[in-house]
């Protein structure tokens, strides 16, 4: 497999604070990775940073392109859906109307309906409220929309900002395993970042672990997970 | 009830104006978020434009269209040259940054064209639409493209894909960058599109109030009252609001004896405060959802 | 949702400020000032004595203004409105009834704040840009309603009232710009140590919690709606007070000097000063009172546009006011001063 996207020596700032203090990072096409860390180790400002929502130094390559330094809209342009922490729902607008937002750098209208309708299958209770101000939705459904919006993306690689976060365990196992789907019949690459590591390592081939800005270790998420001392010292369970 | 219907009749004629000022305002807030002070100014700078070039001998109506056209092209070089390096500040400063806009508009085009009262020609005709008069052609004329642009406008955020990009650049910027949409440039096709329509605006005032430097300020505010009663998240409403505020600025100004002619603009804006603390989203605005 | 990003401010967490605004570097700051402004009416012509009473006199309006904007979250384009009644208060009761000017500004504080409270209460169901309207509306209303020959018995209609500008008490020597002066920036060092401990205190935390999250304030048993309009009150009183200093210092008031662009000047002066600080409000008295004026030296044609471009500029330099470039300085310094002490 090759190497979709990755990170090296990345630095990230807020102001003249310094939150990320230079690893590496590389997520392997068509799999899943997990970015794993307590509160405050910089996990979402690791997504932000590949995103371009901060400055940042080091070098970031997607698909062999440099992308540090591009503005937000055109590394999205690349093909990298981010559904933010806070899910970043356009309340004011509907269901419908937020899944079409998402679609709004592709062209062919008969392509974009048809994937909203794919939409729909994976979550039918969007359907159901199609019609409806999205800020009315439930949290899980707010999610579920957020995912369904980056979808429309038709993005090669998602980066997924604690997806379980205030989420029902039930609805979590339903949202996992409606991941677990997209990665495998529409070969999209995610990298999730999570606080609930047993289920992040359940779902990730690989993984990462952060503390403070910096790398802890990395490697096969099977490996993390059987190994006993991060396990005790980092995830904590 | 013969005075009362006259009243009405003439309120809907200055509410054509208060309207079509609404719908420029309603506008520019789908664009960017919030109220633009210096819309006013930016209408009646357009129409010293207009004015300037029919001067120069150019047909109205191509006057018309150029003056829509370079007004456009200006409302995005304001966005892009004084109001995007202001923004990462806050709203406050950018409601400075309108005053000040405000301020180089009407004293340039003092400059240039002095204070001195000019005619604007209508191309609608000056004689009256119905018999008892009180309504002119030009009324109507200014009504009718009102309620055209209104369409044109409902057309456009409902059913164009870069209408609903404008809608979500101004609803959540941060998230539509997200989803690739150029916020920075949406907002910039805001202030051009908000530019032309106060253009038409300006064009259409014009002949009603005559042409100076100040002709818009207290427009400006009838345009403010009659966007905000109607609902600020509804072009629709804007202009019924727009036609509500000239009524009711009639009606009170006939019928209430101590208003009179000078206080009809308070007792006017009383009332908006009065609809608004019955119904805080305007009349036809929808209220927004928040989640805690 | 708006107002919470109106008040935003970019400067540096208060924590790292508070760490290097030592007592004494303040204290220094203070004593200078008082030496400055005590010797400003033995050393300057009267008629810059005057035009800096006029300044502080802004100033004090401009805090009124701040601590309902900057502090409490809610929006004002009308505070020309409270600046008027407080100017007519005075007036009236000088030239009506005769009553000592010593007695006008605790008169003009009590009706400004009553007038604002209950200006506060309808107010209460508006936000953000309604709320600006409602403002807008008063600021729009008053001249026209000082003129109204209902009430031009007392306010003497478009002609306006004339007062006597009082002379100064006990035999001082000083004539009755200084002696103005001088009671202005009395009234002005009340008014600031008053906001200050204000702000500072737990209504000051309730104040400024509610502008941040006004549903979590009241989730901790905050009264939202009575420190609201309370707000409301006080800074009305605040710009009610300045408005009467105002009338004594110009010893005239006439509808037209309270206009729109008045409560645009005051809005002016918040935000060039900084938003919820109250020492920029100094600053934005200074603005507002001079800059016109510079302008007007560049060009008399363009005034207005060299105004326009001064204010832009002004904003583009510091976005968050003279207080946050302040701020922003001194952080800078200290940040420097820590890496040379290393």
């Amino acid at each position: 497999m090759s190497k979709l996207l990755e990170a090296r020596a990345l630095c990230a700032f807020y102001g003249a604070t310094q939150v990320l203090f230079g690893f590496d990072l590389s997520i392997e096409e068509g799999g899943i990775t997990t970015l794993l860390g307590a509160n405050g180790a910089g996990k979402t400002t690791t997504l932000r940073a590949l995103c371009g929502m901060v400055r940042t130094t080091g070098d970031i390559r997607f698909d062999g392109k440099a992308i540090r330094g591009r503005a937000t809209e055109d590394i999205v342009r690349l093909g990298i859906a981010h559904v933010p922490q806070g899910r970043g729902t356009f309340s004011r607008q509907t269901v419908e109307e937020n899944l079409e937002i998402g679609a709004m750098t592709r062209s062919g209208r008969a392509a974009i309906d048809a994937d909203i309708e794919r939409v729909y299958g994976y979550f039918p209770r969007l359907m159901e409220r199609r019609r409806q101000q999205a800020g009315t939705l439930s949290g899980g459904e707010q999610q579920m929309l957020a995912v369904g919006r980056a979808m429309m993306l038709r993005p090669r690689l998602m980066l997924l900002d604690e997806p379980s976060f205030g989420l029902a365990p039930l609805i979590v196992e339903e949202l996992f395993g409606i991941l677990r789907t997209l990665n495998q019949t529409e070969k999209v690459s995610m990298l999730v970042v999570e606080q609930n590591a047993a289920l992040a390592l359940d779902l990730a081939e690989e993984a990462y672990l952060i503390e403070t800005g910096e790398l802890v270790t990395s490697g096969p998420a099977r490996q993390l997970r059987d190994d006993e001392n991060i396990r005790r010292a980092y995830l904590g369970y | 009830m013969e005075l009362f219907l006259h009243q009405v009749l003439a309120g809907l004629a200055t509410g054509g104006i208060y309207a079509c000022m609404a719908l420029a305002v309603v506008m520019i807030y789908q664009a960017i978020d919030h109220l633009n002070f210096a819309q006013g100014e930016m209408a009646m700078f357009s129409t010293f434009i207009a004015w300037q070039l029919i001067q120069w001998g150019l047909p109205y109506w191509l006057a018309f269209g150029a003056t829509i056209a370079i007004s456009f092209v200006a409302g995005v070089a304001i966005e892009r040259v004084v109001l995007k390096p202001l923004h990462n500040a806050p709203v406050l400063s950018h409601v400075v940054a309108f005053i000040a806009l405000l301020a180089i508009l009407n004293s340039a085009a003092g400059f240039i064209w002095d204070y001195t009262i000019k005619s604007f020609p209508t191309p609608f005709g000056n004689g009256p639409l119905f018999e008892q008069g009180l309504m002119s052609k030009h009324d109507g004329g200014m009504i009718a493209v009102t309620l055209l642009m209104l369409a044109f406008l409902y057309l456009f955020f409902r059913h164009t894909r870069i209408g609903l990009a404008m809608r979500a650049a101004a609803a959540n910027p941060e998230s539509a960058r997200l989803a690739g949409i150029r916020v920075g440039w949406m907002t910039a096709l805001g202030w051009g599109m908000a530019a032309a329509i106060g253009s038409v605006a300006g064009m259409l005032i014009a002949p009603v109030v005559f042409l100076e430097p100040n002709m818009m300020l207290s427009i400006l505010l009838y345009g403010f009252a009659g966007a905000v009663v109607g609902g600020l998240t509804s072009p629709g409403g804007a202009v019924l609001g727009g036609f509500l505020v000239g009524i009711v600025e009639n009606l009170a100004g006939t019928y209430i004896p101590v208003v009179g002619r000078e206080m009809k603009l308070t007792i006017a804006l009383f009332i908006i405060v009065a609809v608004l603390c019955v119904k805080p989203s305007g009349l036809f605005g929808r209220p927004i959802v928040t989640r805690v | 949702m708006m107002l919470r990003r109106t008040i935003e401010t970019r400067g540096p967490p208060a924590a790292e400020v508070a760490g290097m605004a030592t007592p004494a570097w303040r204290v220094i700051v203070f004593v200078l000032g008082i030496v400055v402004l005590a010797t400003i009416p033995f050393v300057l012509k009267n008629f810059y004595i005057f035009q800096i009473t006029l300044a502080v006199i802004y100033a004090i309006a401009i805090l009124g203004l701040n601590l309902l904007t900057g502090f409490n979250g809610q929006f004002s384009l009308g505070h020309s409105a409270f600046y008027a009644i407080g100017a007519y208060t005075a007036a009236i009761m000088m030239d009506g009834f005769d009553i000592s000017y010593i007695w006008t500004l605790p008169a003009a504080a009590m009706v400004c704040f009553v007038f604002g409270f209950l200006f506060g209460l309808p107010a209460l169901r508006l936000e953000n840009i309604y709320l600006a309207l409602a403002t807008f509306a008063l600021a729009i209303a008053i001249p026209q309603v000082l003129k109204s020959s209902l009430v031009e018995h007392w306010t003497g209609g478009v002609q306006g009232i004339s007062i006597i500008k009082p002379d100064a008490p006990f035999g001082l020597p000083l004539n009755s710009d200084q002696w103005l002066y001088v009671y202005t920036i009395l009234v002005a060092v009340v008014m600031y140590v008053g906001a200050h401990n204000l702000v500072k205190s737990r209504t000051g935390r309730a104040l400024i919690a509610i502008r941040d999250h006004p549903i979590a304030a009241s989730a901790m048993g905050i009264n939202v709606s009575l420190y609201k309009s309370l707000t409301f009150g006080v800074s009305a009183l605040y710009t009610g007070v300045a408005g009467a200093l105002g009338a004594l210092a110009i010893s005239f008031v006439a509808p037209d000097s309270f206009t729109f662009q008045l409560a645009v000047a005051l809005f002016v002066g918040l935000v060039v000063g900084g938003v919820a600080s109250i020492s920029g409000t100094l600053f934005g008295g200074l603005f507002v009172l001079f800059v016109p004026n510079i302008a007007e030296h560049f060009s008399k044609g363009l005034a207005g546009a060299v105004y326009g471009v001064i204010l832009l500029l002004v904003i583009y330099l510091m976005p968050t006011g003279a207080a946050g470039l302040v701020r922003l300085i001194v952080s800078r310094l200290v940040q420097q001063g820590r890496a040379s002490g290393r």
